[in-house]
């Protein structure tokens, strides 16, 4: 083999923080050769981000390289001085982040930000700068790029700004492109077209990629080898088929396994003799507990294109309804109007056959029906008032609406919290000593204390690893047998729909376009729509370790 | 209605702890940042001297004496003597009671109304936060010390006037700020949630979006009570509100000043650096108080 | 293009949100003066005035008209501009205030121009290097600074350099004695006597002015650094400058073209504050250096009350705050892209 690109050889980082030293990340190595697309992948916490930051030298103030050599196209990076650093950046190495409209100087025009790489690299004069930069914009596919070049960030769409981030990284022909998440919070579709933007311009400039992610699917689809990171260590390094077909170290076979893929059952994320292993209900759905009909609801005036357009749609009691869209697509707002957060503009809401949706929201709080509706919000951490215990969010509830005595709230907490697997030391403690998991279990626990008889779940994986998110989920189908709930689901992700819902509607600009029992609906999609959004979807490929059983 | 349960710590055990962890984040705070120990130190001894200033100063502060008028600071008079040949010392001590409580008081009817009136606004909105909002846009129009001594020039030469004169115009910072922090936080995840747990607009209000307002606002209240002293100090200098013979160190500058140009410094000095540094530690408190009252501070 | 027109609608906008503020100033100007306890025309006619001449002065004023009617009076007067006369030089508010506002805004300026020269780079250098001894320090100066009471900081001043050092001019007003005045053109001394090319009257002017311009600035260090510092830090650590830093762009540039460009705009939004600040504490230091200013000018007449006068200032001062104002959220939409484009 020839002499490879990036040669990271033993490398550590350490951050100096309140307590201390932390080593975020401990003697890892790692080698890039040209032309090749190379994928981290990792929860969070795992070092894989600060790797690659290391890889660049941009690691904030409070963090430096502690040990160990980083080596680019024979350049010693970890030692380099400014100037060389400059030279390399931007130049001979790029990165491009998450959240791309925050990547983008706000109040800069597009094209100068794309000629400000160019003129300081010596790519352009000042006389050509302006065309070279257009020419970039043509190649990130822009339409107009005469007319993009004077926009300012905010008046572009999150893919856009993505492709002007690739754009700035692509300007000077680097040899690697390190992308940090580049797709997390973009909607599946345009993350699909970005990925392949990205690739095909990789393989057209034969420059390698660093691509990191906490996505295996991701990974799988688009890299020639996976380093798996756990704890600032790389657990497994190896090319991404044989990662698959073989994975060596327990941490992969887990995160593997927790993945969600076309036709695992919601226990198979979790290790066979794990107890949190759900046992997938097959109870029928029972009459209608809630029915919507022809809700509609506007935020501008009434000439405005409605958020919600005359929308009807039922759950049964005991039924699990997933509901599936794109962001904008008008769920959040049917959730706030389901759970009397929202009023609508016209049409009924039924519960039990009772118009609930005549009762303003402002007055729901006292309706009797108030404690049968619950919801399960999509960020944990913001869902939880900061200054409160955990053990205080949850009894809430209790008070307001059981009446419950000091003591009997007390004793239900700490069932529910037992229910929910959250330790009883935990229930003391405020949210920001909290983990991202124990957090969406205290909302949890808050939300089925007064044992609803339909509970909202907005995305309650989301914002956690998958790790977390198999314990959640088996969590939720568990809890829904024992309780005898109805769900509704609300998910961006059709895989983790398909491991929890009896039925699944697809939601776009207000209206339903489809809906069906899950496993015909996945299969055999009628609408274009949702075929795109299960196109779109990365799958990893099934681990030949894990038996194939048919889906339910 | 049945929603009178409190909602706190349910039992006794967690509340003394809750006590000491208190006392022990109290530790951390002073320990972690030196100037926040050397400013609550500082404000200990203001109060001390607020309360127990008539007892502490060695003289009269009212007390004249021709034959030792305008001597330099010695021995017996550790500031000097003014031009009647009172102490110096005595009169910026005992004064320290009167200045911290117009700024006190001032600062606290500014605080309750101001955030009262900024976090109704703030959480429902409508005309009360167009009202609200064009009082405070109203009384921002002035140049804010120009108004206090318009006030008190209409109202009347009284302490009271100052009083109110500097509540009006520091109210618009509460007002402005618990509006801001409440709108941001109105439609946040923990107060739908706790709508779904039952809780009224008031309730939610009141436990659940005030707490999480009062971190910022106590560096407000803090800056503002510097604010406030300067204020009102500045307007005694200019002859407004505090009157001679009272012990005022705004005044006690201003009357010192005609005397700077003789060479006579210790009139104007003294209570000039008194001034100086209740409003120094006032500014430099504010930091403290808002780690000690933030959890998210605690480890 | 689009963006031109938002623009231009934006400051529109702006201009027509100054409406309600200057209704709101005549409103409580008016209820300063005449609906609060006390007679008025007891006021206006001053305290050595006899009982004929305060009821004459009631009717000549209108205060026997009911409330409404007085406030229409009052608002057809301002719109003529007749701000009543001054008691004490007998002369019409409205020509004093005239001839005293630009020994004012001299001062006023020249101390926020020290103020800014100062504070911005402070900020700057505090941020680029945030919990050093540097950061410390320039906290440590700032918070001194704005804890200082300005007529305290001027005396102290004015004992070290004039009574201790003789360096600088007897605090007396705008020009040593020994100086003529030079020809009005602007009215701020210092630009024109260099506009008639008299450096030597020029340069006694700056003399006279140095002193109250840096005990003012000094009070306006603080919020300006503190912004400036607290915007650099939050745009230095945000996502992108880390893209600038990851392409390869020089510090230099990054933290000029890309970090101080944006920190700027809330820095600017300060001077709203700063200016409120200034304009009071204005008041102060013209008593302090005896400025023939209307802040000065104000002090007198209240210490005489006279009540036309101190109205007349207290207006002045609203109108001038809410101007600069006005031209500051214009600037701010003239900076900013973002403004002006949400429909």
């Amino acid at each position: 083999m020839t002499v490879p690109l990036v040669d990271i050889r033993d490398l550590s980082v350490e951050f100096n923080t309140r307590r201390g030293t932390v080593s975020a990340v401990k003697r890892v190595s790692l080698q890039i050769a040209k032309g090749e697309t190379v994928g981290i992948v990792g929860e969070s916490g795992s070092g894989k981000s600060v790797t690659s930051y290391a890889l660049m030298r941009i690691l904030d103030r409070a963090g430096r390289i502690a040990g160990g050599s980083v080596v680019f196209g024979g350049v010693d990076v970890a030692n380099a001085d400014k100037r060389t650093l400059s030279e390399l950046r931007g130049r001979e190495m790029s990165m491009i982040f998450q959240n791309p409209r925050a990547a983008l100087n706000p109040i800069r025009r597009v094209g100068q930000q794309i000629e400000d790489v160019l003129l300081e690299h010596g790519m352009a004069k000042h006389g050509n700068a302006r065309d070279k930069a257009i020419k970039m914009l043509a190649a990130v596919r822009i339409a107009d790029p005469e007319k993009r070049y004077s926009a300012y960030p905010f008046e572009l769409s999150g893919g856009m700004c993505q492709r002007i981030v690739i754009a700035i990284a692509l300007a000077c022909r680097p040899q690697l492109l390190i992308a940090d998440e580049p797709t997390t919070g973009l909607d599946v579709t345009t993350q699909k077209t970005v990925m392949e933007l990205i690739v095909e311009l990789a393989r057209e400039r034969d420059m390698a990629t660093l691509f990191i992610t906490h996505d295996l699917g991701l990974a799988a689809t688009w890299c020639d080898r996976i380093l798996v990171m756990e704890n600032g260590e790389v657990v497994e390094a190896k090319p991404t088929r044989e990662l698959f077909a073989a994975p060596s170290h327990p941490y992969t076979r887990r995160l593997l396994q927790a993945t969600p893929h076309r036709d695992s059952r919601v226990c198979d994320l979790l290790p066979v003799d794990d107890p949190r292993r759900a046992v997938p209900s097959t109870a029928a759905p029972g009459k209608p507990l809630l029915e919507v009909k022809a809700v509609t609801k506007r935020f501008g005036g009434a000439s405005s294109r409605p958020a919600v357009d005359a929308l009807s749609f039922q759950i049964g009691e005991g039924e699990s309804l997933g509901l599936v869209g794109e962001s904008g697509c008008g769920k959040s707002t049917t959730s706030a109007m389901i759970m009397r957060l929202l009023d609508p503009d016209s049409g009924q809401i039924l519960f039990r056959s009772d118009d609930i949706g005549t009762v303003t929201a402002r007055r729901f709080a006292s309706h009797p029906a108030r404690r049968s509706l619950q919801m399960v919000f999509q960020d944990p951490t913001d869902s939880l008032n900061p200054r409160w215990s955990a053990r205080r969010s949850i009894a809430d509830p209790l008070y307001r609406l059981a009446a419950s005595s000091r003591r009997a709230a007390e004793r239900q907490v700490n069932e529910l919290a037992e229910r929910v697997g959250l330790s009883n030391h935990l229930l003391e403690r405020f949210p920001h000593q909290l983990s991202g998991g124990q957090k969406a279990r205290v909302g949890i626990a808050r939300a089925v204390a007064l044992s609803p008889s339909l509970l909202i779940l907005d995305e309650p994986t989301a914002a956690l690893d998958v790790s977390v998110q198999a314990v959640v989920l088996n969590l939720l189908v568990s809890l829904r047998e024992q309780l005898g709930m109805s769900y509704l689901f609300i998910s961006h992700d059709l895989n983790v729909v398909r491991l929890v819902c009896d039925r699944v509607m697809v939601m776009r600009a207000g209206q339903i376009v489809e809906q069906g029992p899950t496993a015909s609906l996945l299969t055999h999609p009628s609408h274009d729509y949702t075929r795109t959004l299960l196109d779109a979807i990365p799958h990893p490929p099934a681990s030949s370790r894990q038996p194939r059983e048919a889906a339910t | 209605m049945r929603a009178t349960t409190a909602t706190q710590v349910p039992n006794t055990a967690a509340k003394t702890t809750a006590f000491g962890r208190f006392v022990r984040h109290l530790g951390y705070v002073m320990t972690e940042n030196p100037v926040t120990a050397l400013a609550f130190g500082l404000f200990l001894i203001f109060v001390i001297a607020a309360i127990f200033g008539p007892w502490l100063s060695p003289h009269d502060p009212l007390a004249t004496l021709s034959a030792r008028a305008l001597q330099p600071p010695s021995w017996d008079h550790w500031f000097g003597t003014d031009q009647l040949g009172r102490d110096v010392f005595s009169r910026v001590i005992v004064a320290t009671r009167l200045d911290l409580m117009i700024a006190v008081t001032a600062v606290a009817m500014a605080f309750v109304v101001g955030s009262a009136l900024g976090a109704i606004a703030g959480y429902f909105g409508g005309w009360w936060d167009r009202i609200t909002g064009r009082l405070v846009d109203t009384i921002m129009a002035f140049p804010l010390f120009v108004l206090a001594m318009g006030i008190v020039a209409a109202a009347g030469n009284t302490i009271d006037n100052i009083v109110y004169a500097t509540a009006i115009i520091n109210l618009p910072f509460y007002a402005r700020m618990a509006r801001a922090e409440v709108n941001i936080r109105r439609n946040s995840g923990f107060v739908q949630a706790a709508r779904l747990s039952g809780n009224g607009d008031w309730r939610i209000l009141a436990f659940q979006l005030f707490p999480n307002v009062l971190p910022p606002m106590m560096v407000q209240i803090s800056l503002n009570l510097g604010w406030a002293i300067l204020n009102a100090a500045g307007l005694s200098f200019i002859g407004l509100g505090v009157r001679p013979p009272t012990p005022e160190w705004g005044i006690m500058v201003a009357e010192g000043a005609n005397f700077i140009v003789s060479g006579e410094w210790w009139l104007a000095l003294f209570p000039g650096l008194a001034l100086m540094l209740a409003v120094f530690t006032f500014n430099l408190l504010g930091d403290g108080l808002r780690d000690l009252v933030d959890p998210l501070r605690r480890t | 293009m689009m963006n031109t027109s938002g623009r231009t609608r934006m400051i529109a906008y702006r201009l027509l949100q100054a409406i309600p503020a200057i209704i709101g100033i005549v409103i409580v100007s008016f209820i300063l003066t005449r609906a609060l306890p006390g007679d008025p025309a007891a006021y206006f006619a001053g305290p050595a005035a006899s009982s004929e001449s305060i009821e004459q002065i009631r009717r000549t004023m209108g205060l026997d008209q009911p409330l409404p009617v007085q406030f229409l009076a009052y608002v057809k007067d301002l719109v003529t501009g007749d701000l009543g006369h001054s008691i004490s030089t007998g002369q019409p508010v409205l020509t004093e205030l005239g001839a005293r506002l630009p020994a004012s805004l001299e001062l006023t300026g020249f101390a926020l121009l020290f103020s800014m020269a100062v504070a911005l780079p402070l900020g700057i250098l505090a941020a680029s290097r945030p919990n050093s001894w540097v950061d410390h320090l320039c906290r440590f100066v700032v918070t001194a600074g704005v804890s200082l009471p300005v007529f305290f900081t001027g005396l102290a001043l004015v004992y070290l350099f004039y009574y201790l050092l003789g360096w600088a001019p007897s605090p007396m007003g705008r020009i040593d004695i020994l100086y003529l005045s030079p020809p009005k053109i602007t009215g701020f001394y210092v630009i024109d006597s260099l506009l008639a090319g008299d450096l030597e009257t020029a340069r006694a002017a700056l003399a006279q002015l140095i002193l109250p311009a840096i005990t003012l600035g000094l009070f306006t260090l603080a919020p300006i650094a503190r912004m400036t510092r607290a915007a650099m830090i939050q745009i230095l650590e945000g996502e992108f400058v880390r893209t600038a830093r990851a392409a390869g762009l020089s510090r230099r540039s990054m933290l000029y073209t890309y970090a101080l460009r944006n920190a700027i705009l809330p820095v600017i939004t300060t001077l709203g504050m700063v200016f409120s600040f200034t304009l009071g504490a204005n008041v102060l230091v013209e008593k302090v250096f005896a400025w023939p200013g209307i802040g000065s000018w104000a002090v007198e007449a209240l210490v005489v009350s006279d009540y036309a006068a101190v109205q007349g200032f207290v207006l002045a001062m609203a109108l001038l705050f809410v101007t600069i104002n006005l031209v500051i959220d214009i600037l701010y939409t003239l900076i900013d892209p973002r403004l002006g484009m949400e429909s």
